[in-house]
């Protein structure tokens, strides 16, 4: 028992530095570790969260996804448009996932039958989509409205179950789902495979142009959800939603021990990586530090991290 | 025999779970050769990597000159005069050859400037020594692997090297660019340098070498000078028993045509027609590029068709990918392991399975782990492949083991045709006769079983029947009883003969 939690500390370092972490913050200020502030933490880190799932299926592959900010930003216009024309909340929704996913899918495309490298064709795609965004908001957010559909949709970003902020359990459904299908599906042990040697992969007889499409499609699908949460809970959509988000992404994949190599790391890691931003966000806030400062030093928290993360690995 | 520049003594190495050395004693004489012998996983690499400076020894301790010496890196071994030349060439194929050389130690003026000229003249001395007679200004990248061993050569003499360690250096060579090989090493002795040599060649080590160290396992095993011991004795010490019958061959009943190759054409081979029976090995050789991996990868679906049929047990297929071969019962085992034969960052479970999950997987793709697990385990045994386990990743297993794990892969997939790219490619003898003896049971399953081999003797001692290719066609196909090493050679180098 005690061999077994030495060597889970060791492999996931990251647990390690988040629980230091919210020691030392809630030892800083009383405040921080309370009943309200750790929701309010959670449901910030909910954005974050789901994007980053996505982007672990795509990390693990050996690729990256760009344009996950700009599919935030276009489905949350979306859906709050069509909420806004009296549509049913439901209906809406499932069609900003559709074009989430849609969208993945053609990023998928582009890399494996393209033979683009990924950094590029999202790239593309993400200052397409953040262009068309533009075009079809016109540059104005779109309030959902106040109708009862509104209402009802408003209630995935801002409403309660339990006394517990909806956005958390939708964070802790998609964790779920992506460590399950991860560690125990086909579709995972090819997500790995693919990253750690392509060619093997495909010799084995897998089609890997199909796990590509796929991994893209999800993170696509997860931008679109994180879009949807969003706009529910400022119930409107702005055209400029979710830049600079797949940084974050990113971030919060690599500083739970993914390598952008691809092939090793996992769901668990990115949980972690996503908390300890959410709870970096949230200390220097309650410590009134400007924003300013706050981009400095969640800078230098990633790449100290990374660091001593790689020292370790060698 | 007291004037050893090197002494390593006791040297061991620990990894996480594994001792990959026991006290292993090596003693490099000046001005000689010492060969280092033994099995894939015997500690040789583990044990140069410790001389060079890229691991640190656990234990034991390493007198160089009489004097003791810790090396901790890289660079700190050069220092002392020790290089390595590896068996993967560690060149910059679109720098040229004198950059290479003195990649690194570039001479500059006081602006930081490159002196090309002093470069490249100080490259053509080197080179001039060692018969390159290439320009300095040549980009590596166009050159042969020949060619390229040699520049590695040239910078190791560069460095001054005193030591010289060469990892498999003929591996790739033709003939000719050996025996140059075996010129300039000659001349290095003569100079007063010693050389580590590591081959699995066993001819090349009596041509060349004065003593020999084998190890077995991570422990030392005997250094003899070479003219104590042959080839039998070696092969003894390196296997620790007796090896009876190298290639035992094995006479099964032919069945049925199982795979039908009818005019296959395209970039790589041209108008290819044969067949194979069940119960029959065909060996398939040739020279290096004579199309023979090609055709495999095209009958595998990893190249395109432009022409020709493909028949399996009388039906003809279309096959696009590797997945629809699979399907259809061919099954391939690489030439290149680490390429595109196994997954070195998998474990041992899931790269057997790997290409066969759709069986080992219910509703929504969900594995079956014990289901995975037991055929893991059934391969390990099957194959007696060596580990700590099912979960051990397989970048940690010795060559011959990755091959077992590879051909566990195929196996899995219930392969009616089975290609064998060089099977037995970097293994040792030990493992190449456990490797032997599980294609042999292939074949008494009734498979087709297509070995593509470089060695002959390999060819001649296991097929039933051998096809010959150049230059991307078959050049002639002989039945066993009239083989032999000269018809075969003939036939590779493209020379007509009469047909049988």
């Amino acid at each position: 028992m005690k061999k077994a939690l030495k060597e889970f500390l060791i492999k996931n370092k990251s647990f390690v530095v988040l629980v230091i972490f919210c020691i030392i913050v809630s030892i800083v200020n009383e405040r921080f570790f309370t009943v309200s502030n750790i929701l309010n933490i959670l449901r910030q880190t909910s954005i974050n969260s789901v994007i980053a799932v996505g982007m672990t299926f795509v990390i693990l592959t050996g690729g990256i996804d760009l344009s996950v900010g700009s599919i935030l930003a276009i489905s949350g216009a979306v859906v709050a448009a069509m909420v806004s024309q009296g549509n049913n909340a439901f209906i809406a929704v499932i069609a900003a996932l559709a074009i989430g996913a849609a969208l993945g899918a053609f990023n998928g495309l582009i890399i494996s039958k393209g033979k683009i490298q990924p950094f590029i064709a999202t790239l593309g795609v993400m200052t397409l989509v953040r262009g068309y965004t533009l075009v079809f908001t016109d540059g104005k957010p779109i309030s959902a409205g106040s109708s009862e559909a509104a209402s009802a949709f408003s209630n995935i970003g801002a409403g309660y179950f339990l006394g517990i902020p909806l956005p958390i359990y939708i964070m802790i459904i998609v964790f779920g789902l992506a460590y399950y299908i991860l560690k125990h599906t086909r579709t995972g042990r090819y997500v790995y495979s693919l990253g750690c040697n392509e060619e093997a992969t495909i010799y084995s007889g897998i089609n890997t142009d199909r796990i590509k499409i796929l991994v893209y499609t999800i993170s696509g699908l997860l931008a679109a959800l994180a879009g949807i949460i969003i706009t529910a809970r400022l119930s409107s959509a702005q055209p400029q939603a979710g830049t600079g988000y797949e940084l974050d992404a990113i971030a919060a994949v690599v500083l739970g021990g993914t390598s952008l190599a691809g092939g090793s790391g996992g769901i668990f890691g990115t949980v972690i990586g996503a908390l300890i931003i959410g709870v970096l966000n949230n200390s220097l806030n309650l410590m009134d530090v400007s924003s300013y400062y706050q981009l400095l030093l969640k800078g230098l928290v990633i790449l100290v991290a990374v660091l001593l993360d790689r020292k370790q690995k060698k | 025999m007291s004037d050893s520049i090197i002494k390593m003594k006791g040297v061991t190495k620990e990894f996480p779970g594994v001792k990959a050395l026991k006290s292993v004693d090596l003693n490099i004489y000046k001005g000689k050769i010492m060969a280092l012998l033994g099995e894939n996983g015997a500690g040789k690499s583990t044990l140069m990597k410790i001389l060079t400076g890229v691991y640190e020894k656990t234990t034991g301790e390493i007198i160089l000159n009489g004097k003791p010496v810790q090396i901790k890196n890289t660079r700190e071994a050069q220092n002392m005069g020790i290089a390595i030349i590896h068996q993967e060439l560690n060149l910059i194929s679109n720098l040229s050859i004198g950059e290479n050389i003195f990649l690194g130690r570039e001479p500059v003026n006081s602006f930081g400037k490159i002196e090309w000229s002093k470069l490249y003249k100080a490259a053509k001395l080197i080179m001039d020594r060692l018969g390159i007679t290439e320009k300095p200004e040549t980009l590596v990248g166009e050159l042969s692997i020949g060619k390229q061993q040699m520049v590695e050569i040239a910078k190791a003499l560069s460095l001054n090297a005193q030591v010289i360690v060469m990892d498999e250096p003929t591996g790739a060579l033709t003939d000719k660019e050996t025996d140059s090989l075996f010129r300039v090493i000659r001349e290095l002795k003569a100079e007063g340098r010693s050389i580590v040599y590591i081959s699995h060649r066993l001819k090349e080590i009596f041509q060349i070498c004065d003593d020999v160290t084998i190890l077995r396992d991570g422990q030392f095993i005997a250094e003899y000078p070479i003219n104590d011991v042959n080839e039998d004795k070696i092969i003894e010490l390196m296997v620790g028993r007796k090896l009876s019958e190298q290639y035992p061959r094995i006479n099964c009943q032919l069945g049925e045509n199982l795979l039908e190759v009818k005019n296959l054409t395209n970039a790589y081979v041209k108008d290819i027609s044969f067949s194979i029976r069940s119960g029959e090995i065909v060996g398939l050789a040739g020279l290096m590029g004579s199309g023979r991996t090609e055709l495999a990868r095209t009958i595998y679906g990893v190249y395109g068709k432009d022409k020709g049929e493909i028949i399996v047990q009388g039906k003809a297929v279309d096959i696009k990918s590797p997945g629809q071969a699979i399907r259809n019962g061919i099954s391939y085992v690489s030439e290149d392991r680490k390429g595109n034969g196994v997954v070195l960052g998998l474990n041992i479970k899931e790269n057997i399975s790997l290409s066969v999950l759709q069986k080992l997987s219910g509703i929504f793709g969900i594995i079956d782990k014990k289901k995975e697990e037991n055929a893991a385990l059934d391969s390990i045994q099957g194959m007696s492949i060596k580990t700590s386990g099912v979960k051990q990743l397989v970048k940690n297993l010795s060559g011959g083991n990755q091959q077992k794990v590879s051909l566990s892969k195929s196996l899995m997939t219930g392969p009616k045709i089975l290609i064998l790219d060089e099977p037995t490619r970097g293994v040792d003898v030990g493992a190449k006769k456990e490797i032997y003896d599980i294609i042999n049971q292939f074949k008494q399953a009734g498979m087709s079983i297509i070995m593509i081999s470089s060695e002959i003797p390999e060819i001649l001692g296991m097929s039933d029947r051998i096809m010959v290719m150049h230059e991307g066609r078959i050049s002639g196909c002989i039945e066993r009883e009239q083989a032999d090493q000269e018809r075969i050679m003939r036939l590779a180098v493209g020379q007509r003969e009469v047909t049988i």
